[in-house]
């Protein structure tokens, strides 16, 4: 009896409103936010009547201005004199990720063999990945870019002694220079029979992958997807008429002509910051891999699994969870390091547009405005991309 | 609970309302007040403003600082050095962080009139130039098109470089550094073909190089140069100072005075050397220092023939005559203003 009086009283205590946790809730953010409003609006105020006050143009009319100067890596049409300095930021921007991308493409694969040969069985790999480790986790990231980008110029040979990679192009200490592919009018065929084999292998593979699920039993469909992704594009090509022809490189009297330049600075910037960051990468491997138990292998072994199955299907998987936290951050830290480039003449965002574009125009604030917020968005963006993943591979926990 | 936060948001307002007030007072005072002068120089430019392997400034630029020290101490010693990048310079002067910027840098109309800076003088009148390897055999930059150049970034240099190959028709690979040294060294392992920066600049990164020797420079000249010292814009007391600072010496020069006549000029019966050494007439007194500001200048420092033969001439590793530095009455373009 006493229970069910309880129980029926037992709404929402009667408080007073200004009392009420939640309403409290909502007050107390709606405060913080204001706060937070009326700081950044006084301090921008502040900022602007600053820089009248010391006679410093403002605003950011610049970027439709032409920017005289030429930059040497464009993965956009540039012409000096004719762009303007919005164009400079692109290429720029593009400039930073180009090398950001590649650079976590080959950290990552780099990282994830170290991370694994450090906790392998054999006396030898397991040592040469320990000093790998060691010797580049230890050695400041800007040293790095100096030894990688002098090394490589003192190594290379002077244009007029370019060494010849044949059908690969020229190579010397103005780049590697590689013929430059001329899509000719009907190369949208192998285009289309390219993408026709990746869809169709796609659905084989599928299908494959539920009848194995069914029966147990593989289907052999290697040979099928290789002639699909390749075969189809190659006789699509000939039959087409050879659409594609090469834009060689040729010697001049300065850096070869021709073909498409693969910079000395992206080559050594690429190398050094995806040798840097892989050696953290491995660290954070070799931690997500022990903290998966060896119960787990030992099941994984009495199941009759050999040890690489066994590391494929078992332990990564699970590792992942342990690994893409940390993993992000890398990413993040390797895209923010890219902005040293500007001490080997590397054109990133930093160095053409928070560097030269500036200097030509005084808009300081502007501009480090505009590349604190690009460098936010990019590394909000990954963060996105990887949160996204890590949520992907928290679903297969049980 | 609602005390806590109004005091959070008025103290919040306060340091950021007033925090922030970039120092518009009177440098002069200011400097007085520290008891030295913060100056802007490069990281090493020998001739210009550079160290020596026991960590003392000497060159042109370094002199001026001094001189300006000397005008309102008495003592060439009062001055600290912040050695910047190009890139750096500006915003350095802007916010404070230096009192004056004498780092060999170009008078242009956009600096002086959109950066909230003046300028003030030239010390040095120069032009640019590039450098070549010897054994490439050019002799003209007309020859130039399709080469690699090596530059400083934020600098006039990047810009009349880019006008130049244009206007020529030519095409250029640039490649730019953020440090003087990177681009030395970039140059000197073979990256580019050409190194271009004030000429003078050029004769003294040259002596960094591996081989100075195998190194030219070519003929052409393609830009004015003009380097000199600049101040934050609206403080005329301090403009003025930084300017007769230079006016005085090239004056010292016209009339013979130096740093080791100088004690007995000042009983020199001319009219204008009185002036200057402050026997005749107060001139410092109105531009905030006392009437032996100039005499201190020549005696600690010197006139600008003695700076410019101990740090650039012919004395010197560089070795580059007055040319257009001279004064006006041997052909050269520095012009003093009568102090009168
Ligand atoms: N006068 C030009 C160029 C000045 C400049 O930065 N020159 C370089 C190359 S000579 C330099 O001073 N380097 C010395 C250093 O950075 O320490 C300008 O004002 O933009």
């Amino acid at each position: 009896m006493a229970l069910q009086d309880v129980s029926r009283n037992a709404g929402p205590p009667k408080v007073a409103f200004f009392n009420d946790p939640k309403i409290r809730g909502w007050a107390y953010q709606i405060v913080l936010l204001a706060i937070v409003v009326y700081i950044v609006v006084v301090g921008l105020e502040n900022m602007f009547a600053n820089l009248r006050a010391a006679h410093i143009a403002s605003g950011f009319g610049f970027l439709e201005d032409t920017a005289g100067f030429s930059v040497s890596q464009a993965l956009i049409p540039y012409t000096q004199g004719d762009s303007t300095y919005l164009d400079v930021y692109l290429v720029g921007l593009l400039n930073t990720l180009l090398v950001s991308i590649i650079g976590i493409v080959c950290a990552t694969i780099l990282g994830f063999i170290v991370g694994v040969c450090r906790l392998s069985r054999n006396f030898l790999v397991r040592g040469v990945a320990s000093v790998y480790v060691e010797v580049f986790r230890n050695i400041p990231l800007l040293l790095h870019i100096f030894i990688w980008y002098f090394g490589v110029l003192r190594l290379l040979p002077s244009p007029r002694d370019s060494v010849s990679l044949g059908v690969f192009g020229l190579l010397n200490n103005r780049g590697m220079f590689v013929p430059r592919p001329v899509f000719g009018a009907l190369s949208w065929i192998p285009i289309l029979a390219f993408v026709v084999g990746i869809v169709a292998s796609m659905v084989l593979l599928r299908r494959a992958k539920a009848h194995q699920m069914r029966t147990g039993e593989r289907r052999p469909i290697g040979k099928w997807v290789a002639a699909l992704v390749l075969g189809l594009p190659i006789v699509a090509f000939f039959i087409a008429g050879l659409p594609l022809s090469f834009d060689l490189p040729k010697l001049g009297t300065f850096r070869p002509t021709g073909g498409t330049t693969v910079l000395p600075e992206l080559i050594s910037l690429f190398l050094a910051l995806a040798s840097y960051t892989a050696a953290f990468i491995a660290e954070i491997v070799r931690a997500g891999i022990l903290s998966v138990s060896t119960g787990q292998t030992e099941a994984a072994y009495s199941l009759g699994l050999r040890p690489r199955t066994t590391l494929r299907l078992v332990v990564i998987p699970q590792a992942l969870r342990v690994i893409i936290p940390p993993l992000t951050s890398q990413y993040l830290n390797l895209t923010k390091n890219s902005s040293l480039a500007v001490a080997i003449a590397y054109p990133d965002l930093v160095s053409v547009f928070a560097g030269t574009a500036l200097n030509q125009t005084g808009q300081a604030v502007e501009i480090l405005m505009m590349t604190m917020l690009t460098y936010l968005a990019i590394s909000l963006i990954t963060s996105a991309g990887m949160n996204w993943y890590n949520a992907k591979m928290s679903l297969a926990e049980r | 609970m609602k005390k806590t936060l109004l005091t959070a948001v008025v103290s919040a307002a306060v340091v950021f309302g007033y925090g922030l007030q970039a120092a518009t007072a009177a440098t002069l005072d200011d400097v007085k007040k520290k008891g030295y002068l913060q100056c802007g120089v490069s990281q090493g430019l020998p001739g210009f403003s550079s160290t020596d392997d026991k960590g003392n400034w000497s060159g042109i630029d370094v002199a001026f600082c001094r001189a300006v020290a000397s005008a309102i101490f008495n003592d060439p010693q009062k001055v600290k050095f912040t050695p910047l990048s190009a890139k750096e310079r500006f915003t350095a002067l802007q916010s404070g962080d230096i009192d004056l910027l004498a780092r060999n840098t170009t008078w242009t109309m956009s600096r002086d009139t959109q950066l909230g800076l003046n300028f003030s003088v030239v010390n040095y009148f120069d032009g640019q130039g590039f450098m070549v390897r010897k054994d490439m055999n050019i002799s003209s930059a007309k020859q130039l098109s399709g080469a690699s150049v090596c530059v400083n970034t934020g600098t006039t240099t990047e810009l009349n470089l880019a006008d130049y190959f244009r206007s020529n028709n030519m095409d250029y690979e640039l490649v730019a550094f953020e440090k003087s040294d990177e681009v030395v060294k970039a140059y000197d392992a073979g990256r580019c073909d050409v190194y271009t920066t004030d000429k003078s600049g050029l004769y003294a990164q040259r002596l960094k190089m591996k081989d100075p020797d195998n190194n030219v420079i070519l003929p052409e000249t393609i830009s004015q140069e003009p380097l000199g010292p600049v101040v934050r814009q609206g403080d005329d007391q301090w403009l003025n100072i930084v300017k007769w600072t230079h006016y005085a010496q090239l004056e010292a020069e016209l009339y013979g005075v130096n740093s080791k006549n100088v004690d007995k000029m000042k009983s020199s019966d001319n009219p204008k050397i009185q002036r200057i050494l402050g026997q005749e007439g107060d001139f410092g007194t109105d531009i905030g220092l006392d009437k032996d500001w100039a005499y201190n200048i020549i005696k600690d420092v010197g006139n600008y023939g003695e700076v410019f033969a101990e740090n650039l001439g012919p004395k010197t590793e560089l070795k580059i005559d007055r040319g257009q530095n001279a004064l006006w009455t041997n052909g050269g373009l520095q012009y003093g203003m009568p102090i009168r």
